[in-house]
């Protein structure tokens, strides 16, 4: 098996199973949520500021959806001072 | 879980956190008079702003939901939104900025809400798994061999190691795609707490799979 294969197959079942490891609760990502988006977006590796919260992004879709929503609301949001 | 979250609504400190213009944003909702009024007003305008980007995203994963539909529940995300960060301005450490933090609570207001109406007419704890065919997930003849070894020994375990509330969170969230806002509006509890439980099954199909010498990607560990 390639490593592209490996890689594929290995995302299918961490959906299923789970990152492993630390992870923070739902509670807890959404408190630090704009923290976490802010650090993404100044170009710090925020999934190595914050590993637990990158664990539980890849475990929990719902808040990673509330993720992905909001880093790109205020990356592109002309009013909300973002892209500074 | 929705953006409401507990926790005291205290008035911030004038010097209060964050950058200049988040003091500002604080100060001005923590006054009273026209200034706040005017201050409100434009904090429910980034929140409507907010929750009708995040309902547009999510328009297309539910067609069934018409415009007017889509636009009444992104004011109602505005507006419950509003209350919440009103309620728990206290809150603000200036981590971010404050339009970043007063956003996230529309964001997850509206998506919890579009869920919710997408789901409002649909079972939710179905009898049956929708276990992944292994071609779906595997589709290289490579894959296959492992992912079929994998996927039968996590349906073996989710039926040997999971309490029967485990496997029903597990079930429902991971194999038939239900919202976990939605079965939490069900089942009377939270996303936290339903989040709690999928974590707990997860860790213990993980410890079985290792006890079968598998990790995750089938392999000897």
């Amino acid at each position: 098996m390639t490593e592209q294969e490996r890689g594929d197959l290995g995302r299918e079942f961490r959906r299923m199973l789970g990152p492993g490891g630390p992870e923070l609760g739902c509670d807890e990502c959404f408190d630090q949520l704009d923290a976490y988006v802010e650090l993404e977006l100044s170009g710090v590796r925020a999934d190595v500021a914050m590993p637990a919260m990158r664990a539980h992004l890849t475990g929990c879709s719902a808040c990673r959806d509330d993720h992905d929503s909001l880093l790109a609301f205020v990356r592109t949001d002309p009013e909300n001072g973002a892209g500074r | 879980m929705t953006a409401e979250q507990p926790g005291s609504a205290g008035t911030a400190a004038v010097a209060g956190p964050g950058d200049a213009a988040s003091r500002a944003w604080v100060r001005r909702l923590s006054c009273s008079g026209a200034d706040r009024d005017t201050a409100a007003t434009e904090l429910h305008a980034l929140l409507l702003r907010a929750a009708r980007f995040e309902i547009g995203r999510r328009r297309s994963a539910f067609p069934q939901l018409g415009g007017a539909d889509l636009d009444d529940l992104a004011w109602q995300s505005a507006n419950d939104a509003l209350m919440s960060v009103l309620r728990r301005l206290g809150d603000f450490r200036g981590d971010s900025r404050f339009t970043t933090w007063a956003a996230k609570f529309a964001i997850v207001e509206a998506g919890v809400k579009v869920r919710k109406h997408a789901w409002r007419r649909r079972e939710v704890l179905l009898p049956d798994a929708s276990w992944p065919l292994v071609a779906d997930i595997a589709p290289t003849p490579h894959q296959f061999a492992e992912a079929q070894d994998l996927l039968a020994a996590v349906r073996e375990e989710v039926d040997r190691r999971l309490t029967a509330q485990q496997r029903q969170v597990f079930v429902a969230l991971t194999l038939n795609n239900v919202p976990i806002d939605v079965l939490a509006e069900r089942l009377n509890t939270t996303r936290g707490a339903l989040y709690k439980t999928l974590h707990d099954a997860r860790h213990r199909l993980r410890a079985a799979l290792a006890d079968r010498g598998m990790d995750t990607m089938g392999r000897a560990p």
